[in-house]
């Protein structure tokens, strides 16, 4: 038995709505049929048109209306079609959906989940292949989530459901396809933990989201170097669980943060940041980042050159060997 | 789709600005305790509206945004809404607040900047007052489409000025209710201004209430400085929504007799004549002439309520000028339910360097 990523969050949102009935699910095109990614797939015809609705072609409006929703004690779960489609939700989401609970002292809570497929690998077009998720790491009051297995992506968005605070889930839509062994529901660690998912002793591979498999990739082939790479995946970017991370660094005195976000300001530079503060006397080099570049996402044939792959990330443990 | 979803020509008025009353001025089933109270409400406004501006100017707040002038469409709104129906609203509907029975020391204490809301929403049915302009609209919607899901029959009122008309959510909001049968009523104040920008800057349809065809709504205009004109106008439209989930826009005509917000410099952009014209319109001297030629009110009663609210405005002043700085670590507690480590942290150093300075 297996299952894909597509599949476990199909599954989740699935079980989510049976076990709660304050859960609906609103967005584009994600009633009759099941959204571009046929994610919410058959929910309305569980579920009806009350659980599940289709929305006009507005993200502002989509999550206003989600705001809501939540005031009202529902606990919506938006989609937002494509990363490079959210951004005139952008000011819902910091203005109200990231504040509501402190500007209130708790009185009103916007118990919502967000869910963005992100990311590039795909083939896209303009517009479909973007990595936002520093933004709303850098917003108080927000959650931001993202699997990078199919166990995690059903778990996770259980989790995020269930979570009083609102959470922006990023669904890295490369990876809708993997396969786990096994059956669900599964419940792993408890989100807002990071996880080892490899141990090794020579460096530590920080990632997340997309970059799972391709870290995991990379620990795989570095064997044939004679390395062992520990890949930590951070699962939660904010909050981020800095222990593990840190005494994964400790251990190994050398880091590599991995994302497909552009470097400058990226996630990567906060956790070097806090890398820096918590492992100084371990690193036996600077801590490497490898990332996007900093330019908007290249068209689809340079998709390949741009996205982090095992190769480049072999390349920044070997320079953090020979600093 | 019919043509009936036009706005009427002009804006509905039943009381004249002499205080005399239209001839076509249908019975409101008003009683004269109603009335009475819908004069109250108006004067309150108009005192703590007074109070607030003072309390600016004397260091106690950081800004205030007037709502005089604007009271006579506020309130008739105001009293047509249910207590459970609720309200979505910017800065400056302090009767709506006022009505629900929103503390007004509490929104007062917000503009002194002790926090941003100092009230429970659900208690009053009134949403914390939105800043960004006409974003809250579609909270409005989504409340309402939650609360019809429910089965649950409270109408949502959504409060902007007319500047908020040319925003993009205010054109998803409409359309959202619209599409999703949101019992929602639109009411816009169209003060003349948005800040400097006059309403011809914002928009060349005929009148903001025509928006309301565009998304196969009701719009209705009415006279701003008309109580009784916004009652009967709201109350059409609220016991629409509620019965059919039809949401409506209804357009208040009305004028900012202050600047902006206290911030503002209304010499800059206005034209004095104008506000001498509107001052001569004022909502709350019409209505008191007409309630007088009723005998509803007569200088007692009027002395009376006058004394009232300045003693209320008296007692608000004492909690707002005592309000004193939340402790530090609020600015970290409401964040998230259950503080992350790395905020609790931060929480922690900031509050030993604070106890290591003595402060």
């Amino acid at each position: 038995m297996s299952y894909t990523m597509a599949e476990a969050l199909n599954a989740a949102l699935h079980d989510a709505m049976a076990d709660d009935d304050q859960v609906v699910v609103l967005g584009e095109d994600v009633a009759t049929l099941g959204g571009v990614f046929r994610i919410t797939v058959d929910l309305q015809r569980k579920f009806g048109e009350k659980r599940i609705f289709d929305t006009p072609l507005a993200e502002s409006g989509i999550v206003g209306t989600a705001i809501g929703m939540a005031m009202y004690g529902m606990r919506p779960v938006v989609e937002i079609q494509f990363d490079g489609f959210l951004y005139p939700a952008f000011e819902q989401l910091v203005c109200h959906v990231a504040k509501m609970r402190n500007r209130t002292m708790g009185s009103l809570q916007l118990p919502m989940v967000i869910r963005i497929p992100y990311g590039g690998g795909i083939g896209a077009v303009e517009h479909h292949s973007e990595s936002p998720e520093s933004y709303f790491m850098h917003t108080a009051g927000l959650k931001v989530y993202t699997p990078g297995t199919p166990q995690d992506a059903y778990s996770m968005l259980r989790d995020a459901i269930a979570d009083p605070d609102p959470v922006v889930f990023f669904e890295p839509k490369r990876r809708y396809y993997e396969k786990a062994d096994g059956t669900l529901p599964i419940r792993t660690e408890p989100v807002g933990t990071a996880v080892v998912r490899t141990t090794g002793d020579t460096a530590t591979i920080v990632a997340y989201g997309p970059m799972i498999p391709t870290a995991l990739e990379a620990a795989e082939l570095a064997k044939e170097e004679g390395w062992s790479l520990e890949v930590v995946d951070l699962r939660s970017l904010n909050p981020i669980d800095y222990d593990t991370v840190i005494a994964s660094v400790k251990k190994t005195g050398r880091a590599v943060v991995v994302h497909e976000a552009p470097m400058t300001l990226g996630p990567g530079a906060e956790i070097a940041a806090r890398i820096q503060e918590g492992a100084f006397y371990s690193l036996e080099a600077p801590v490497q980042r490898v990332t996007g570049w900093d330019t908007p996402y290249p068209p689809a044939l340079l998709e390949e050159e741009f996205l982090p792959s095992p190769d480049t990330i072999l390349n920044a443990v070997e320079r953090a060997l020979e600093f | 789709m019919s043509i009936s979803l036009l706005p009427s020509e002009s804006p509905l008025q039943f009381l004249r600005p002499d205080g005399t009353l239209a001839e076509n001025t249908p019975n409101l089933g008003l009683s004269s305790e109603q009335l009475v109270n819908m004069y109250r409400t108006m004067v309150r406004t108009r005192t703590l509206d007074t109070l607030a501006i003072s309390l600016q100017r004397q260091g106690q707040l950081g800004v205030w945004a007037s709502s005089r002038g604007q009271e006579g469409g506020q309130v008739g709104c105001a009293f047509a809404m249910e207590d459970r129906d609720w309200s979505f609203s910017t800065y400056r509907e302090h009767a709506i607040a006022i009505h629900k029975g929103v503390p007004f020391d509490a929104l007062l204490r917000q503009y002194k900047g002790e926090w941003f809301g100092l009230f429970d929403p659900k208690e009053y049915r009134f949403a914390p007052h939105s800043i960004p302009i006409a974003t809250h609209l579609l909270h409005a919607v989504g409340y309402a489409h939650a609360a019809k899901l429910a089965g649950d029959d409270l109408v949502a009122f959504g409060f902007v000025g007319d500047g908020a008309t040319s925003e993009g959510d205010f054109h998803e909001a409409l359309n959202f209710a619209s599409v999703l049968d949101a019992p929602v009523v639109f009411f816009v104040q169209n003060n003349g201004f948005a800040i400097s920008t006059p309403t011809r800057m914002q928009t060349r349809a005929p009148s903001l209430a025509h928006k309301a065809i565009g998304y196969g709504i009701q719009g209705y205009q009415v006279d701003g400085n008309d109580v009784l004109a916004s009652y009967h106008t709201t109350r059409t439209a609220v016991t629409e929504a509620r019965a059919t989930g039809r949401p409506a826009l209804i357009e208040a005509h009305t004028y900012r007799m202050q600047p902006h917000t206290t911030a503002d410099d209304d010499t800059r952009y206005r034209d004095t004549d104008d506000a001498e014209e509107w001052a001569a319109k004022d909502p709350i001297l019409r209505f008191e002439k007409l309630l007088r030629s009723t005998g509803d009110l007569n200088d007692e009663i009027i002395e009376t309520i006058a004394s009232e609210a300045n003693e209320e405005s008296l007692s608000i002043r004492s909690q707002v000028t005592t309000a004193q700085p939340p402790p530090v670590a609020e600015g970290f507690n409401h964040v998230y339910e259950n503080i992350p480590p790395h905020l609790a942290l931060q929480r922690d150093a900031v509050l030993n360097e604070i106890q290591e300075a003595g402060l």
